[in-house]
This record gives structure tokens, sequence and C-alpha cells, in this order.
């Protein structure tokens, strides 16, 4: 089932997260992350930091962090059991520290079908911003896999 | 910071159910193909898979053992294929170009098996 090409522009719901020290101490053991930049605050301001730094992908969690992530995905029919990551971009402006409150704001800006509409393709790309001003553009490209159009 | 420069290759250990576990809980990602195996048997799979941003934190880790993140402009990965359960992931890259004050690297993580799972790219601000 393609997706509607309609949903081209449409805006995501924005929210605001807060960058709390635990949760990057959490994400930094989850990876297996060791330089303590990235998850002690005395270890971060030794480095010259204002705080512990967000690490370069954590950005992305924090918009998982939204009241419903997969509301959009919902709202398009699209099953999450069939849904793989394709692609993601950062480009970066400014660092993110713990204590940051960050703003999101998101919307679609692409949508495409291959190998004869097995696989639909959805782009969605994400400003963060902090007090108005620009920390990071997110681009992110999920791949729908179509059971019924595959053999 | 040179053309052809390798960085210091960065590898992981076995990707267990309890990594997949505690990534979901860290990152927020909840999707439960990567957590819940009845979820996963019910979608045709065997088990479930890690998350590609795992991975692609894991290639994270390598570019911030070789530059200071602040110097990173971005950063970006097409995922190649899955990284299935107890895979151990190698994180590899290169220096490809440095020009006008940029670096750009070529970055890959490959499995034990010779699969390819992310294929990425950075531009570094040289010093």
């Amino acid at each position: 089932m393609a997706i509607d090409p309609a949903v081209i522009g449409r805006e995501l719901p924005g929210h605001e997260a807060v960058v709390e020290r635990g949760r990057l101490r959490f994400f930094a053991q989850a990876i297996g992350e060791t330089n303590p930049i990235y998850s002690d605050v005395e270890a971060a301001k030794a480095a010259g930091h204002r705080d512990v730094v967000v690490p370069p992908t954590f950005l992305f969690c924090l918009d998982m962090d939204k009241p419903d992530p997969f509301g959009l995905l919902r709202d398009l029919g699209i099953d999450v059991r069939y849904i793989l990551h394709g692609e993601q971009r950062f480009e970066y402006s400014a660092p993110a520290y713990a204590g940051d409150t960050l703003s999101y704001s998101g919307r679609v800006t692409d949508t495409y079908s291959k190998k004869n509409g097995a696989l639909d393709f959805l782009v969605r790309t994400v400003d963060v911003t902090r007090e108005g001003k620009p920390i990071a553009r997110l681009t992110n490209t999920l791949v729908v896999r179509n059971p019924k159009g595959t053999k | 910071m040179k053309t052809g420069d390798t960085l210091p290759p960065l590898e992981l250990s076995d990707i267990s159910r309890t990594t997949l576990a505690l990534y979901a809980g860290a990152s927020g990602d909840h999707n439960p193909m990567h957590i819940d195996l009845d979820v996963a048997r019910s979608a045709a799979l065997d088990d479930v898979f890690a998350h590609g941003m795992l991975s692609m934190a894991y290639l994270g880790r390598l570019l911030t053992n070789y530059v200071p993140q602040e110097r990173i402009r971005s950063y970006g990965v097409r995922f190649a294929a899955i990284t299935p359960l107890h895979a151990r992931p190698i994180c590899t890259g290169t220096v490809v170009e440095v020009e006008d004050g940029l670096a750009h690297l070529d970055l890959t993580v490959t499995l034990t098996d010779g699969t390819v799972t992310l294929r990425g790219d950075a531009v570094i601000a040289t010093p």
C-alpha cells in the first residue's frame, strides 16, 4: 500500500524535551560509552563543558519522547512491525547539554516507493532549537516493508 | 588529520537481549520488534533484531573517540542490513578528503561475518 503523497508537507505535532542527566547516564551505559563527559557532570565541567554532553545520536531519542511517537504511522495505516530505519542524518549547529530544554518541530518532507511497491519510504525532517536558536536538523527515512507486495 | 587516515576501529561485544532491553529503555524507542520475541514472530521473523540507532550510536562513539564532539558538523548513515541478535559489530572510518577546514569521513559498521550493516559519512571541522 503506497503512502498517499498528500502527506508531504504535513506538520508534525511539536514538543519540548528537557535533557536529564540521569537519562544521559543511562544512555551512555546502554551504548557502552565510557568517556565520563557523557555521564558525569564534574568530569564534563573539568573538560570545559557546562554540563553533561548530549552525545551525537541522542537528539533522535528525545524526538521519540513526544507524547505519541507512532501517531503519524498509525494515521497512515502503517504497522510498526513492518518498519525499518532506512537512513538517519544529523546536521549540528550547536552542542546541547543536560538541563537544556529543547524544542522539536518536524514535518513530512517526502514519500516514495521502490521494488514495485514492496517498499515504501517516508522522510521526515525535524528541527531542534534551544531558546529559538538552532541546535540540529534531523532527517529520518523510514522504510515500510509490505509483506503482500513481496513474493 | 589528512586524507587516508584511518580511525582506530571500535569492536563491540555480542549484542544480547539485555543490550536491546537497556537500549530500548535508554533511547525511548519502545518498538516491540526489538525486545519482544512474540511480536517478532507475529511478523514472521525468527527473532528480535537490534535497533539501527544502537549501531549508529556505536559509530558515533568511534567519531567522538577520534575528535571532540563539538567539531562534528554533520553525521549521517544508511542502514544497509538488519543487525541480528548476538552479532558483534565493528566500527571503522577513513578520512577521504580534507578541504577548506573540513574533513570528510567515510564510516562503516561491519559484522564479524562480513555483512555491512551501516554505511555513513561525517563532516568534521579541522583545528
